[in-house]
């Protein structure tokens, strides 16, 4: 539970980790808006003469099976990452605030059927349920988005449900029912506000999972498709020449490890800046 | 003292169920109130007492429609509050409102002192919208805070002030009764008496109904015209202020008023000391709900049935078979 915002903005600007995990995330939005303008080559400008190039002053990341640059190829990757992440986090974000508000407000029967279904979606093992969605529709960067959002819900919607189990019971909400409030003012007016702060930190760590997830779904040749470039996909062309050429692999690697750090540093320092307890 | 009643409580009983698992049988039912009746009379102020657990609260929030009672009803100027369908029920929520204990769970720590206060004007649409600031600035000045604090966060406040808060949000509807539940328990002694004295005040002025909770008799004997005893979700003793102090007729109330401090350093009335806890509402004693604490428990009386509750001398009523 917050008691002001000053108290979380004093105690993350103390936490170093938390403060390098923003400083990743900013530089990465940056990045990804001018990528199209720092990027020394077209990311598909295919060129037959120089492929496999190693790293140089002119190819800073070398070249890949195709003689495109990889550095390029990286720093476009960077924006669709970002999108993934966000998007996908975004609509389980909002599948989750929904239902778990619904649970957890109304309880009795609602709260069983939506936490059963919770359940249900939990025993899938998501990875096999989001490249089974996929095989059923053209891939394309919003059906991926999509997907990944739609099975990586429940963990939202048992944050916000056990959240409103606890601040339904609060006087204020009494306060609010009993000046003739209707369900709906005090779902979102009342108690959704008081019920955002672990969501922040889940869905930071959240970003990091799905762009964790696009990667491997494009490593496997069903995310985003070439010759769109993926650091996911990037890394399928590494993994065919590995023995020869190791950038390939290394940098667009780095760059997933990169910016996974950054969301998990930025998650957990949020999550300790609001609550100090839980550290 | 012989005006209408305004609210009347007949036969009010709540229970929950301890154990409501998926898997589980027959839920121990506890009976958080039990058969309680009594009358709250237009502009008076109604002192009801208790432990902690006695179902107190559970009683504030089934006259506020915030529980629905297993049996029996409240109504208010004589119409059921349980059948009350749209304009009707908005209009007694407009009418009757409440004060909570703990003035840091009450208020919303997202919104604004001003956004609180004006928030029950905005739903019931009674003040055009543009007046709405106007109108929560004299609420907040006639509760005692300042027009400054219209945009501050309860978190910038002390308990005192938030209590304020809390009681200006009640007026804002302009209600005729106000159910204070605990309003100055959380608070330090010598806020007590200021939130008091703002409450005897409203009452004189805006011509309010209070049906005052506590545990704490010397400021219920202080404020109310009249008591109500409850012990384990049973009214065990309802008298006139003075008559209740003066000649308590119930041993559970010889013992809670013997428990309360005096002002007076000479005089040394014998502690009545009751042994044992709260008997839980999962099991509660047989015979007289009182008879597991009781120091003048006679077994071949007490521990048959509970006692009727009856009017012992004028306006004086008890449950007890031995007074």
């Amino acid at each position: 539970m917050i008691h002001s915002s000053s108290d979380f903005w004093y105690r993350f600007k103390k936490d170093t980790l938390a403060l390098s995990g923003c400083t990743i995330v900013i530089c990465l939005f940056i990045i990804s808006l001018l990528a199209p303008f720092i990027s020394p080559y077209d990311p598909t400008e295919i060129d037959a003469g120089n492929v496999l190039a190693p790293p140089s002053s002119a190819h800073f990341f070398g070249t890949d099976d195709l003689g495109r640059d990889v550095f390029s190829r990286v720093l476009m990757g960077t924006g669709i990452s970002l999108k993934v992440g966000f998007f996908a986090v975004g609509i389980s974000a909002v599948i989750g605030i929904l239902l778990g508000a619904l649970a957890g407000y109304y309880g009795k029967w609602v709260d069983a059927i939506i936490m059963r279904f919770v359940d249900t979606m939990l025993c899938f093992p998501s990875f096999f349920l989001i490249i089974t969605l996929i095989a059923l529709f053209e891939p394309s960067i919003w059906i991926i988005m999509i997907v990944i959002g739609a099975t990586n819900w429940m963990g939202v919607a048992r944050l916000i449900r056990a959240e409103f189990l606890s601040l339904k019971q609060r006087d204020f909400v009494l306060a609010a029912r009993a000046s003739g409030a209707r369900d709906l003012r005090i779902i979102f007016a009342h108690i959704l506000p008081n019920a955002l702060a672990p969501v922040l930190v889940y869905a930071t760590l959240g970003i990091a999972s799905a762009i964790l997830i696009e990667s491997s779904l494009s490593f496997l040749g069903i995310g985003v498709q070439p010759p769109t470039p993926s650091w996911g996909n990037i890394l399928t062309g590494g993994k065919d020449n590995i023995e020869i050429a190791w950038w390939l692999s290394l940098f667009p690697g780095m760059a997933i490890l990169i910016t996974v750090l950054g969301y998990n540093l930025l998650g957990e320092g949020i999550r300790d800046s609001l609550d100090p307890r839980l550290r | 003292m012989n005006k209408q009643p305004l609210l009347e409580v007949i036969h009010l009983q709540k229970s929950y169920s301890a154990s409501a698992g998926l898997f589980s049988g027959a839920a121990l039912m506890a009976r958080a109130v039990d058969d309680v009746s009594f009358l709250l009379e237009e502009g008076i102020t109604l002192g009801l007492v208790g432990e902690s657990g006695c179902g107190k609260t559970t009683v504030a929030r089934l006259i506020l429609n915030l529980e629905e009672p297993d049996s029996g009803t409240v109504t208010f100027r004589g119409r059921n509050i349980y059948e009350l369908r749209g304009v009707a029920r908005k209009n007694f929520r407009k009418q009757v409102q409440i004060i909570f204990q703990d003035p840091y769970s009450s208020l919303n720590p997202r919104k604004k002192i001003g956004t609180i206060i004006g928030e029950p004007l905005r739903i019931h649409n009674i003040v055009p919208r543009k007046d709405i600031e106007d109108r929560v600035i004299e609420l907040m000045e006639l509760v005692g805070l300042q027009r400054e604090h219209f945009n501050r966060y309860p978190h910038e406040f002390s308990s005192g002030q938030r209590q304020r808060v809390g009681i200006a949000r009640a007026l804002s509807l302009g209600p005729q009764v106000i159910i204070a539940d605990e309003p100055v328990s959380a608070l330090d002694v010598s806020i007590q008496a200021q939130i008091i004295n703002l409450l005897q005040d409203l009452q004189k002025q805006m011509d309010l109904t209070y049906l005052f909770i506590s545990h704490d008799l010397r400021i219920v004997r202080y404020i109310s015209h009249r008591i109500i005893v409850m012990y384990l979700g049973k009214i065990v003793e309802s008298a006139l202020s003075e008559e209740l102090f003066n000649h308590p007729l119930h041993p559970y109330t010889e013992a809670l008023l013997s428990a309360a401090p005096t002002t007076d350093p000479v005089y040394h009335k014998k502690r009545i000391i009751l042994s044992g806890d709260l008997p839980s509402p999962l099991n509660p004693p047989r015979g007289c709900i009182f008879s597991s604490r009781c120091p003048i428990m006679k077994p071949a009386i007490c521990l048959l049935n509970n006692p009727p509750f009856e009017e012992k001398s004028a306006e004086h009523w008890a449950a007890c078979y031995l007074r």
